[in-house]
């Protein structure tokens, strides 16, 4: 086919499930949890008190040290799982031209720990008090600059805001970019919003899960199914096109084989939203039928209307029970920028070993949620071509098919 | 007599609130090396300034960062902004 198939060969993790890929690999595959409460701040007084933190992240040690007082929690991670990635996929930047390597990640919420810290300095005692690195830190595309300046990758750089879709996104943007004159991307996303400030800005949504037990605040598909739960953290991504990877012998996680986005009508309308027609039109450009399809990696809401609309279109597409469906991020929470580049990570180990991660925490599907959800325990089966899908808040949806 | 400005508080300021490159040792004879070399950008000299300006309660003005081109420069600069400042 005429259109590029970009691979990917390195991948990165930062996340609630563990630092380093097989730390999260494992911990997922074991239905490990890293949601509980809330230390970042003190919680007592918010409504949401269990959250996904990244357990036993130092910045010191992983970050330059000049580069940590300038950036922002949300940014170290991001620096963290790039030189991770990269290591990973065995690319030593100073040895490729610097114009043709670009930097796209997803951010949602910028710095707001860093921004917050800031505030309170502008309320309590003045604008003199307010730092420099304010003026770069909280920006959603630090992130990205940061990696550029660091790796020394000056090609097309960019950030994509749109909530959970972002990370899948960014392939999107990567593939565009792989297409041209660019031979490598470091792609996918970090958020991290755990402060009140943060917490606050996401209460709005009315989407997060108000229940204090860490197993059951987040339920996907459950009848008891309540809202999200918030983390933060994500994966960058390393990616190439297929014939530069060959050239120099990397190893390949898989390809990404199709993409697509929609975005959903205003509330109110009488369209539908943009969900199945976003599956179909991944597939499409994948050239892949719904029937070649191992596995789906669902966006998960969690919330009821949103989980019943996700199961219609899954259902409409593939049929009633008719694709294994799974949702690990019930182990992290949703990382927003973060969460859909760790589901394609996470996705990609699973073509690699033959196994889908289960579902944890979800023991009674809803009424009329017609989905075979992997519950429970992993599924070992062979497995060729994963979906992933991702819904920002907003009206954002996002399908990537992976090809192991 | 006005208050001196030491290079020593200079390193302070710098570690405290723009960090340290992992492979510099600012306690090393850093005065005429330049902040750029040193891995502080201009951003890092505006924020050394402005801890300076709220520490001492000098004013230190943008363009500060023109002048302020090595340790030395900058300490022979906040010296005279506490002159100016009569401190």
């Amino acid at each position: 086919m005429a259109r590029t198939q970009p691979v990917i060969t390195g991948i990165g993790v930062v996340a609630p499930t563990g630092i380093g890929t097989q730390a999260h690999w494992q911990a997922t595959i074991a239905g490990k949890s890293g949601i509980g409460q809330i230390t970042r701040f003190d919680p007592s007084r918010y409504p949401v008190k269990v959250a996904g933190e990244v357990p036993g992240y130092q910045a010191k040690g992983r970050v330059p040290g000049r580069l940590i007082p300038q950036t922002d929690h949300w940014t170290h991670m991001g620096l963290t799982a790039a030189e991770d990635a990269l290591a990973d996929a065995a690319i030593d930047p100073a040895l490729l031209p610097e114009f043709e390597m670009a930097v796209v990640t997803a951010s949602s919420s910028g710095g707001t720990e860093f921004g917050q810290r800031e505030i309170e300095r502008l309320w309590a005692s003045g604008p003199q008090f307010v730092g420099a690195y304010q003026s770069i830190a909280w920006f959603y595309a630090a992130t990205t600059g940061q990696i550029s300046i660091r790796h020394g990758m000056r090609g097309p750089c960019g950030v994509l805001s749109c909530e959970q879709a972002g990370g899948l996104d960014t392939l999107g943007q990567a593939r565009r970019l792989l297409a041209g004159d660019i031979r490598m991307v470091v792609a996918g996303g970090t958020d991290a919003s755990l402060c009140p400030y943060g917490l606050s800005a996401q209460l709005s949504t009315g989407r997060l899960s108000e229940r204090d037990d860490p197993t059951g605040a987040y339920l996907p598909f459950d009848e008891e199914a309540d809202g999200y739960v918030p983390g933060e953290g994500g994966a960058i991504l390393i990616l190439e096109r297929a014939d530069e990877a060959a050239r120099r012998g990397a190893r390949v996680y898989g390809s990404v084989a199709g993409y697509a986005a929609t975005f959903d009508p205003p509330p109110g309308s009488p369209r539908p939203p943009g969900l199945r027609r976003v599956i179909e039109q991944a597939l499409a450009d994948a050239e892949t039928s719904p029937a070649e399809v191992d596995v789906v990696f669902a966006d998960a809401t969690g919330t009821q209307a949103a989980d019943h609309a996700e199961a219609a279109a899954i259902s409409a597409v593939f049929g009633p029970r008719a694709v294994p469906v799974t949702a690990p991020k019930t182990l992290t929470g949703r990382l927003y920028g973060g969460g859909a580049a760790l589901d394609v990570a996470t996705a990609l180990l699973a073509l690699g070993d033959g196994v889908i991660p289960a579902t944890v925490g979800t023991s009674r599907l809803a009424d009329g949620i017609e989905l075979d959800l992997v519950l429970d325990r992993p599924r070992v089966k062979p497995l060729r071509t994963a979906l992933v899908l991702a819904r920002g808040y907003g009206g954002f949806n996002a399908a990537v098919v992976l090809r192991g | 007599m006005s208050q001196k400005f030491t290079l020593d508080e200079l390193r302070e300021l710098m570690q405290a609130c723009a960090g340290v490159e992992d492979d510099i040792d600012l306690s090393a004879d850093i005065d005429d090396i330049e902040f750029e070399e040193l891995g502080y950008d201009s951003l890092a000299v505006l924020e050394v300034a402005s801890h300076v300006q709220r520490k001492y309660s000098v004013p230190m003005p943008d363009e500060c960062v023109d002048y302020m081109k090595t340790p030395r420069l900058a300490v022979e600069y906040i010296n005279e902004q506490f002159a100016k400042a009569g401190v």
